[in-house]
């Protein structure tokens, strides 16, 4: 995500030098006050309430590495983040594909496909407690989908089997989010050049072989794009899951934010759930950097040869 | 039906071209892609449908009836009941914090955009850095020490508790977009207003922000989308019901309504409704700026 915005700002700074320029940076002044009193300072303010007792009202003390040794200690703090893994891993494998495919889909300009796009946007606009309220309803065991269609296997407690649970919390937030992946796997198909399908055709690939040959490969940075906020995304969806589950049942879909905020506001411990603020932070960034380094370093070296 | 998917949909691969009606003409319909672009839509309208159609009903209808038939006897009590429970206070809210964080977030960053774009040295490419570090922190990490300033600010519970954090946390991928589209604008525009004794500052506005202003568009409807959805920051930082925004405000209907099912899922279509509204008017703008900023 970084490289190829540094290295594009680095580029057009230098066509056009001159002793002024330096000078705009007073423009970014505004944008960094905000950006740094609401999320740099409280990124390293995180770290330091991480070694202090605090219950949210009272004052504040020190309280050295007790909040790690019981944080680190506590197999919540695994579970959560073993829980979020999975969900991470698991919404990834399923948004994944079908955005890539969904977004082919919509590149196209047929009309009815135009008409369908319209429509696969639609959960963007729903907030996550709209859409969390939504499959509450709609999977209750009596009066939901259940109800409608008789078919024994959708006659579950959906929300209060643990391992269902988690399904379902994957399958919403995948309900969710594939629309705007869509529209970024749609955007990357249509800056495909039209030159490459028309080389490949007269070669004689088929269209499938035009997907793996082409599409794919050109979507690259798409897919790192896509996926980075993906993950990303994942780690801060909190909302969505509290009003669907709350956690529960049990621990079973309590997710690191989740857990964070559990910690914090519900256990009134601000110094543990600060461990594991920086616990998210750095599991964040860590996987944000893990996907820029799969996707590879050298982005500038151009797609588009021969095209 | 993964597989039907993965067969099917390569073949939209040709369609994007100025002369996609003449390839359309000689391009069979792809009917496996169709059918699963139908099938997809199913599972995307099928929850909405049930909500609608819920919303309409009576308790009775509710427990009675087939969950996906509409209501025999369809009522609007669920929305009276919902408009009478403070709605447009909440409504009034969200507006007040959406139009508050969004309007400065985007003036900020298209300043910072414009700068990291058209300036150089080393100091700007650490400004533009340390924003990108904010696409790659999941910034709800730093809920706590927000809470602690916040209250430090005597604007715990304020409206003003939610525009500040949410200006900051919309800086980033605003500034990542705009400067994208403006590397796009041709340097000769800006050469020429050079010559002409144009300032830097004059050239953002009169020359950078009207050739931008497609994707400026975009960035505020992106980011009014997040605020105006947000969960979190209303939770821990506001708690009266007289500072409630919407999303919180079905939570706490939730609450209210318990087992009303059909008042609750009103109250959902209800906070929907002023975003469905942004959505067929400005559809177009939001898509193609969306694919274009995030596809760059």
């Amino acid at each position: 995500m970084s490289t190829p915005t540094l290295s594009r700002a680095r580029k057009t700074g230098v066509k056009s030098i001159d002793g002024t320029r330096a000078s705009l940076a007073w423009l970014t002044v505004p944008a960094l006050v905000f950006f740094v009193a609401f999320a740099i300072i409280p990124l390293g303010g995180v770290i330091v309430l991480s070694f202090m007792h605090w219950d949210g009202i009272g004052d504040i003390s020190w309280a050295g590495f007790a909040n790690w040794a019981s944080v680190l200690s506590d197999p919540l703090t695994g579970g959560s983040l073993w829980t979020t893994v999975k969900v991470i891993l698991i919404s990834c494998a399923i948004q994944i594909p079908i955005s890539l495919l969904l977004g082919v889909f919509t590149a196209g300009f047929q009309r009815y496909r135009a008409v369908l796009s319209v429509l696969f946007f639609v959960p963007i606009l729903l907030s996550s407690a709209a859409v969390a309220l939504t499959f509450t309803a709609l999977l209750d065991p009596n009066f939901g989908l259940s109800g409608a269609i008789p078919i024994e296997a959708l006659k579950q407690d959906w929300l209060g089997n643990p391992d269902l649970a988690l399904a379902v919390v994957v399958f919403v937030l995948s309900w969710q989010h594939i629309p705007f992946h869509v529209l970024v796997y749609q955007g990357g198909v249509r800056q495909i050049p039209q030159s490459l399908y028309e080389a490949a055709s007269i070669d004689g690939a088929n269209v499938v072989q035009q997907f793996f040959t082409i599409t794919v490969p050109q979507l690259k940075y798409t897919f790192i794009t896509s996926t980075t906020l993906m993950v990303v995304g994942t780690l801060t969806y909190f909302d969505l899951i509290f009003v669907l589950t709350g956690g529960g049942p049990g621990h079973a879909t309590t997710v690191l934010p989740l857990f964070m905020y559990l910690e914090g506001f519900r256990a009134n411990d601000m110094g543990g759930a600060s461990v594991l603020g920086v616990i998210l932070a750095v599991f964040g960034l860590g996987l944000a950097l893990l996907i820029q380094r799969l996707g590879g370093k050298n982005r500038q070296a151009s797609q588009l040869e021969g095209a | 039906m993964m597989s039907l998917r993965t067969a099917s949909a390569p073949r939209s691969t040709t369609g994007p071209t100025s002369t996609a009606p003449l390839r359309k003409s000689r391009k069979p319909l792809n009917v496996p892609a169709g059918a699963a672009g139908f099938l997809w839509l199913t599972v995307v309208i099928l929850p909405i449908y049930y909500v609608v159609i819920t919303s309409f009903k009576d308790q009775q209808g509710f427990f009675a009836s087939n969950p996906f038939l509409p209501a025999e006897n369809p009522t609007l009590a669920n929305y009276q009941l919902v408009l009478e429970n403070d709605f447009f206070r909440y409504l009034a809210n969200s507006l007040i914090v959406t139009a508050g964080a969004v309007l400065p977030a985007v003036l900020i960053s298209f300043m910072a955009a414009y700068a990291i774009v058209r300036g150089n040295g080393r100091l700007l490419t650490g400004v533009s850095r340390l924003f990108l570090l904010g696409l790659a922190i999941p910034l709800q990490a730093t809920i706590i020490p927000i809470y602690w300033g916040i209250t430090k600010l005597y604007l715990y519970d304020s409206l003003l508790a939610l525009i500040l954090p949410g200006i900051a946390f919309a800086v980033p991928v605003s500034v990542l977009i705009l400067a994208n589209f403006l590397r796009d604008v041709p340097n000769e525009l800006f050469e020429s207003m050079r010559l002409d004794g144009c300032s830097d500052w004059s050239m953002m506005w009169r020359l950078a922000f009207p050739l931008i202003r497609p994707a400026i568009v975009t960035i505020a409807i992106y980011n009014a989308l997040n605020v105006w959805n947000s969960f979190l920051f209303p939770l821990i930082l506001t708690q009266s019901a007289e500072n409630r925004v919407l999303p919180l405000s079905l939570w706490a209907f939730q609450g209210e309504f318990t087992i009303n099912t059909p008042a609750i899922l009103a109250a959902v279509v209800l906070s929907a409704l002023p975003l469905v509204f942004v959505y067929i008017v400005g559809r177009r703008q939001l898509v193609a700026g969306l694919t274009a900023g995030f596809s760059k």
